[in-house]
């Protein structure tokens, strides 16, 4: 199995991983690859979901959209 | 921990010569000048066998580029490569004065992308750039408008503009397979395989939005909001198709994918908060973005460092249309956003067709 970290982001993991939280619950995820988050900032815990990345508080983004999912 | 389902039992019938669920398909789309009126009577009226009378290339070259006119055309024309439209025979598809007409169309568009895009080979910064989120941006984004003031005929609206996309999900994507190779490849079907659903139909993405649609009340048919989507909002989809059909634009279309990936998961973290505080937070209607939030910031990642990574080692010259693809993406939603936000700040409707149960319905917007 391959495990990449990204700098900053999250632990990549080749899927389907388990995941056992502190509390003993396992759970799982079938994703080809999944993106276990390392920060613990992420809302959806274990699984990362970009709350890592960096902030700007002058608004500024080139690029700026909203909902455009693929 | 959840049991692997495993799947037993006899396979529904299929039936031979079935027609494919015609009623989950609309019809071709209203023109909305020459060039439509010409390409649409055509597909609906002519024989494929003949040569057609289609505007030249200098009658096309005087219509906005941008424009309902033009990009209402493209759209249709690149749909042929697609699913079609119900009753429009599909030997149209290879008819070589449309595949010409489209070629004048596709020729105006990119010019405007390119005049409007900065360029250069900077990829870093434009990858940086995305990868920082805003707290209160500054510039018009529809999933802060939405999760912070939105209401839910704003939020109706707006899937309606987005079904011209997500019906047809990660589909343009997967024209740029065959002209990838290695690891490049490899990468970008895993992304593709997991926004087909991962091997289950239920699950593929298009699938899920249909049913996102249905539960929002609103026409799920493939095609079913293409008369309200107005050009800002086609533009987005026919940058896809245009780049996915065009090997030369290879590069530009892995940029595409890539910025559109790094891009969704925390603007599908808004539009969950816009859906719950509408009052419909139940799975039926968030688990389209739910699942873009999980799922995209593993593909983000995988697009950057797999893919993007692997086809520059190969193909280093490509970098410059890779660069072109995130600005294209950047520039069409930024006007999309603006149209959208603009609209719904000033009350009006944003569609070019008001949704038939939404307010000012009956009236032209
Ligand atoms: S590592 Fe991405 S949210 Fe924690
Ligand atoms: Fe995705
Ligand atoms: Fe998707």
């Amino acid at each position: 199995m391959r495990v990449r970290l990204d700098p900053g982001g999250p632990l990549m993991v080749e899927g389907p991983v388990e995941v056992e939280l502190e509390d003993g619950t396992v759970v799982r995820s079938d994703r080809f690859q999944c993106a276990v988050c390392v920060c613990r900032r992420s809302r959806t815990y274990p699984w990362c979901d970009t709350s890592h990345r960096g902030r700007s508080h002058d608004g500024r983004r080139r690029g700026d959209e909203g909902g455009r999912e693929r | 921990m959840t049991a692997i389902p495993v799947r037993a039992g006899p396979r529904p019938p299929v039936r031979p010569g079935a027609p494919a669920q015609p009623a989950h398909h609309a019809p071709p789309p209203r023109p909305r000048g020459e060039l439509s009126e010409a390409a649409l009577g055509a597909l609906t009226g002519a024989d494929p066998g003949e040569p057609l009378r289609l505007p030249s290339a200098r009658e096309a070259a005087a219509v906005d580029p941008l424009g309902e006119d033009s990009q209402l055309t493209l759209y249709v024309l690149y749909e042929l490569h697609y699913r079609g439209f119900p009753g429009v025979p599909a030997s149209w598809e290879w008819h070589p004065d449309l595949l010409r007409l489209r070629g004048d169309l596709e020729r105006g568009f990119e010019d405007a992308l390119r005049e409007r895009t900065a360029g250069g080979i900077d990829l870093a910064a434009e990858l940086d750039a995305l990868l920082v989120e805003p707290v209160h941006p500054q510039d018009p984004s529809v999933s802060h408008h939405l999760a912070d003031t939105g209401v839910w005929w704003q939020l109706r609206e707006y899937l309606a503009h987005r079904s011209v996309y997500h019906l047809k999900e990660a589909d343009p994507h997967a024209w740029v397979i065959p002209r990838l190779t290695g690891q490049a490849k490899a990468s970008l079907v895993a992304v593709e395989f997991d926004e087909f659903g991962g091997g289950r139909g239920e699950r593929v993405h298009a699938r899920l939005f249909a049913d996102l649609l249905a539960a929002a009340d609103l026409d799920d048919r493939y095609g079913g909001h293409l008369d309200a989507a107005p050009a800002v909002t086609l533009a987005t989809v026919n940058l896809m198709s245009l780049t996915g059909l065009h090997r030369s634009l290879r590069g530009a279309l892995v940029g595409h994918f890539a910025a559109a990936e790094i891009t969704t998961a925390p603007s599908a973290r808004r539009m969950v908060r816009a859906l719950e505080h509408s009052g419909h937070g139940e799975p039926g209607f968030t688990r389209f973005y739910t699942e873009h939030i999980e799922a995209d910031a593993v593909h983000e990642q995988v697009m950057r460092h797999e893919v993007i990574g692997a086809l520059l080692a190969a193909e280093p010259e490509l970098t410059a249309d890779v660069v072109f693809g995130i600005q294209a993406t950047g520039l069409l939603e930024e006007r999309l956003a603006a149209h959208l936000v603009d609209a719904w700040t000033a009350g009006r409707v944003s569609l070019r067709v008001p949704l038939p149960d939404g307010p000012h319905a009956g009236t032209d917007a």
